[in-house]
């Protein structure tokens, strides 16, 4: 059975991330993870004519890094599971177009790099497919002029605020015995508790990850000392120390294991408000720096938890609040294969 | 514990004591100096067009808004305008400046979608509510002065 307790998938035949690969804007490039990311652009344009062609580069970068580390041809790959940011998932849907893999496109907000992870391992777990492929994307500009005003415009952001990350994240699942391992998921619950402000997501967030990481933690008879860390994607500044106290009101301190992607992406004098968002966020920090400390032995076990503001400026205008929504993947150290 | 147990009901109220305040007064100092210098130089500009140029103080308003929103503009496209928005706030909206970047700022955001589609439809996104509301203001004041005047 891989269903493990409410809402946990345990993967029981083993499947590994093969390789990953990586591409981010300028910001992140002058951030402290910068020597873990394959490729980097120092324009937000990243040499394309518009926003949402910078996207998509940053995308087939990521893709083709990924690839071309496992030394795997696109042709073999059975599967593709992308998402982005943007309507339509376009991102995702125009980088298919041009691999030809079959596409899953999925949709979570920031918490799709985890979605499309824990349900790429899923299918490859279950025999649907010996490689499945899985990126997601999210680019500063196309989310801004999607989400919030033209890039241009001279509006004052709050404190709280989040800053979206420009970049993409890949990772290439298969059952051939690689350094890191996907152990198990946790798929989460959409929680709303009733924030209205699109300026401040990391409030809105914070009880859906508190909700997954509980439920996690029941689902596969664990405590946070079990992981060397709790990785959430975006909860930023504002979020990380609610979502804290809210483990600790159910007496489950998190807070020696806890990090937070959004603020370990980038360094505190760089302006990014309360810290950095999207999907691209968790995908990067992810598939670098936690992937090589996995490798390297630094970790043994890690929860990724990412966070997902279900946002949408139609649903704000009507007066509605934002629901959240957070997926967790468990990944460990394999030091015995290879 | 002085902090209150969060829960559904609470949420919002609760978590408002993690949310960095707004530095309201910082803020308002800011848009002060800044939209005030704005202004200043909006007054200096309409010297300027009555002393060196031969305009009267009546119709010198006309040239000084147009320059104030070519350099707005200018400003926009070099990518200055939001980053002094972020600084001042209202000090930077609020004038016709303020006004100039959200137009140019949608005209440049769209220009992707082609002059039509992109650039004329959603030059007014933003800017667009401030015209109706002048415009439906503007006619209202101007039927209440006609009936006053009438009346009295």
């Amino acid at each position: 059975m891989g269903k493990t307790g409410k809402q946990s998938w345990t993967y029981n035949n083993p499947v590994y991330i093969q390789s990953s690969g990586t591409a981010v804007g300028p910001l992140e490039s002058q951030g402290p993870l910068k020597d873990t990311f394959d490729r980097m652009y120092d324009k937000l344009h990243c040499d394309e004519d518009n926003w949402e062609l910078a996207e998509r580069r940053l995308m087939f970068d990521a893709v083709h890094t990924c690839l071309q580390k496992a030394g795997v041809d696109e042709r073999n790959i059975d599967l593709f599971l992308a998402g982005d940011l943007l309507n339509q998932n376009v991102t995702g849907n125009y980088v298919a177009r041009q691999l030809g893999i079959p596409l899953l496109g999925m949709f979570g907000a920031c918490s799709t790099s985890m979605e499309t992870l824990a349900t790429g391992a899923a299918l490859v777990e279950a025999g649907y497919a010996a490689h499945a492929l899985v990126a997601v994307s999210s680019h500063n500009a196309t989310a801004e002029r999607q989400f919030r005003y033209p890039t241009e415009y001279g509006g004052q952001k709050p404190k709280t605020a989040t800053f979206t990350v420009t970049g993409s994240g890949a990772a290439l699942i298969s059952k051939e015995p690689s350094p890191v391992r996907i152990e198990g998921a946790t798929i989460g619950r959409v929680m709303d508790y009733h924030i209205k402000d699109p300026f401040d997501m990391g409030s809105a967030m914070a009880p859906a990850a508190w909700d997954t990481i509980k439920t996690h933690l029941q689902d596969f008879a664990r405590v946070p000392s079990d992981y060397d860390v709790i990785a959430t994607g975006d909860l930023s500044a504002v979020g990380t120390p609610i979502l804290r106290d809210l483990m600790k009101q159910d007496n489950i301190d998190i807070s020696m294991v806890h990090k937070d992607c959004g603020l370990m992406i980038y360094h505190s004098d760089q302006p990014v408000f309360s810290g950095g968002s999207g999907c691209a966020c968790s995908a990067v920090v992810t598939y670098g720096k936690l992937l090589n400390d996995l490798k390297d032995g630094v970790y043994k076990r890690i929860l990724v938890v990412a966070t997902g503001a279900l946002m949408s400026p139609m649903m704000i205008q009507q007066k509605e609040s934002i629901p959240g929504i957070a997926h967790a993947v468990v990944l460990t150290s394999e030091e015995d294969a290879q | 514990m002085a902090k209150q147990k969060l829960n559904e009901q609470n949420f919002e109220k609760a978590t408002k004591e993690y949310q960095p305040k707004p530095p309201y007064l910082m803020n308002m100092l800011k848009a002060f100096i800044v939209g005030g210098i704005i202004c200043v130089l909006g007054e200096l500009l309409s010297e300027m067009y009555i002393h060196w140029f031969d305009f009267k103080e009546e119709n010198a308003g006309n040239p000084t808004v147009a320059t104030l929103i070519f350099f707005s503009a200018l400003a926009t496209g070099l990518g200055v305008y939001d980053r002094l928005g972020q600084f001042a706030g209202a000090g930077s909206a609020v004038p016709v400046t303020g006004f100039a970047n959200s137009v140019t700022s949608a005209a440049l955001e769209h220009k992707s979608e082609g002059f039509v589609l992109g650039v004329a439809t959603n030059l007014f996104k933003l800017a667009g509510s401030v015209i109706v509301f002048g415009v439906v203001s503007a006619y209202l004041l101007g039927i209440l002065r006609y009936v006053c005047t009438q009346l009295f």
